[in-house]
């Protein structure tokens, strides 16, 4: 450990660049001083969640995305995260603050991976989704239920599978047996997939790894609201 | 003592042959033709459908495989508990064994039964949940239940993590401190396992720890593991026994169901490949037949 600095001499750019380069290291108890300490500062809860812990969170996923950081060092700078939306989720409903949107998701029936599904929950989580996580096993009654209950902008599917995969499908067709198809947006991700079987079971969109499935729901979201 | 020696001559005297090895194709992808279901775990058909799992060992013993996998790759109480079977560890493992032993011997080719190992599908703590001292008492339960059933090596397959094979490994040798041991990760990661692990990082540790076969399986296809292979060769020592074990390809929906792409004919232009580059150990994981076996042995040489 190197000296620290002293967090309240530092100026706000230095110290959201600092809470940038803490989530990429995983470090959580700094993570955490630095949110508290941008708080104390008259900060409000929701910009110090969208530029400080997603803005990290985003660069994170970017060098996910081009193969520099692996799932390990993802999983490190989500913890990180973790403590500081921990600090951040009670303030954030005081405030009322806006909200990002929500995603339910799940490993569908017949499998039982979850690590990368568990990876996307936190992206996602890093990104200010509210997520709601299912685990794995999940038939379409599973997840319509929590269509209902949660009312969310996505739902994300996932299968390590090729024998799971069509599973997908059903829940597809289900949704719209129930007429909800169109009120969620379906993102579906696992190893065996391709963006050619996302259209074939008319998912949205095939998410290839975890930080595409946030720019994914992201930019699918605004087109939905209206303002791409 | 006689069968830990036998265990060992078995495994020698296979290497002693010349040329390449095949071992088996996909053993999931068989069942679900048969009729598995969804959310059905294939290691319950090695008592409740033993026959459709002897069917699959018979077509592989028949298309010339030398090293057969039992049907246990989600054996481990981990994955057993998502099925809530965590206490049929025991009965499920041997009793695989035992089903493959009597195939083998009776085919009388001289093919060794491996007990299949595959991944907790956890991470291990302190990034996941998995205590490192739980996961290696699960995988000696498994790996007790092979031996006791008769397995000739163990092959720890699919991993993606080291921390996790190391268990593994710890936990067959708290059981069997002899068995030969082939180990396999999965570079399906811009050519690294997705917890990061290279092949070359994979090679360095596996060699250490004392693996008698080491290399990749499943994954996106043949030419990523081509050039798994390629790496891991580069800097092997020349008597290291290398492993390749590919998925067919990446598979497209048909009609409902997942359909791999590449056909017996394209697999067993895989198999020359990588045995060109220097491969010993050649198989096929998801998707692969005894049909696509059967092309790798005649196109290795070896049908």
């Amino acid at each position: 450990m190197s000296e620290e600095p002293d967090l309240t001499q530092l100026p706000d750019e230095e110290l959201i660049q600092h809470i940038h380069d803490d989530l990429y290291d995983g470090l959580a108890a700094e993570v955490a001083a630095e949110v508290n300490e941008l708080l104390r500062r008259g900060w409000t809860p929701y910009d110090t969640l969208t530029q400080g812990l997603v803005g990290g969170m985003d660069i994170v996923g970017v060098d996910f995305r081009d193969g520099i950081l692996f799932v390990p060092e993802v999983l490190m700078a989500a913890k990180a995260m973790k403590g500081g939306m921990a600090i951040l989720r009670p303030l954030l409903a005081e405030t009322g603050a806006p909200q990002i949107g929500t995603m339910v998701i799940g490993t569908v029936k017949g499998d039982i991976h979850d690590i990368g599904k568990n990876l996307v929950a936190m992206m996602m989580e890093g990104a200010g989704f509210n997520v709601v996580n299912l685990g794995i096993n999940n038939d379409a009654d599973k997840f319509i239920a929590a269509i209902h209950e949660h009312q969310p902008d996505l739902l994300g599917m996932s299968a390590l599978l090729t024998t799971t995969m069509p599973y997908m499908q059903v829940v597809i067709k289900t949704l719209k047996e129930q007429g909800l198809r169109d009120k969620v947006i379906v993102l579906v991700g696992g190893a065996p997939l391709n963006a050619a079987f996302a259209e074939e079971i008319e998912a949205d969109a095939y998410c290839r790894d975890a930080a595409v499935a946030v720019e994914t729901a992201k930019k699918l979201i605004a087109i939905k609201r209206g303002h791409p | 003592m006689a069968e830990k020696e036998n265990m060992t001559q078995k495994w020698q005297q296979l290497l002693e042959q010349s040329g390449p090895i095949l071992a088996d194709g996909a053993m999931g992808t068989m069942l679900f033709e048969a009729g598995l279901q969804f959310g059905d775990p294939p290691e319950v058909w090695n008592v409740a459908h033993p026959d459709q799992v002897r069917a699959v060992h018979r077509g592989y013993l028949g298309a010339g495989s030398k090293i057969i996998l039992t049907n246990t790759f989600g054996g481990s109480r981990f994955r057993l508990a998502m099925h809530n079977l965590q206490e049929r560890v025991a009965h499920l493992n041997r009793t695989a064994a035992v089903i493959l032993r009597a195939e083998v011997d009776a085919a009388g080719t001289g093919a060794l039964v491996a007990g299949d190992i595959g991944p907790s599908g956890e991470i291990l703590a302190p990034l996941g949940s998995l205590e490192y001292a739980d996961a290696v008492a699960g995988f000696a339960e498994q790996a007790a239940a092979l031996t006791g059933g008769g397995v000739d090596v163990i092959w720890i397959e699919t991993m993606s993590a080291l921390e996790e094979m190391h268990a593994a490994i710890e936990g067959v040798r708290r059981v069997s401190p002899d068995i030969p041991l082939i180990t396999t990760m999965t570079f399906d990661t811009r050519g690294r396992t997705m917890m990061g692990v290279t092949p070359e990082q994979a090679y360095k540790a596996l060699s250490e720890w004392g693996a008698a076969a080491i290399g990749g399986n499943c994954g996106n296809g043949p030419d990523e593991l081509l050039a798994v292979v390629k790496k891991m060769h580069a800097v092997a020592s020349p008597d290291t026994v290398l492993v390749a074990k590919s998925n067919a390809g990446i598979p497209k929906l048909v009609n409902g169901r997942a359909a791999y792409l590449c056909e017996p004919q394209e697999m067993g232009g895989y198999s020359r490949q990588v045995r060109e580059a220097g491969a010993r150990i050649i198989g096929g994981c998801c998707g692969n037949t005894p049909a696509h076996l059967k092309a790798m042995a005649e196109a290795l040489g070896v049908a």
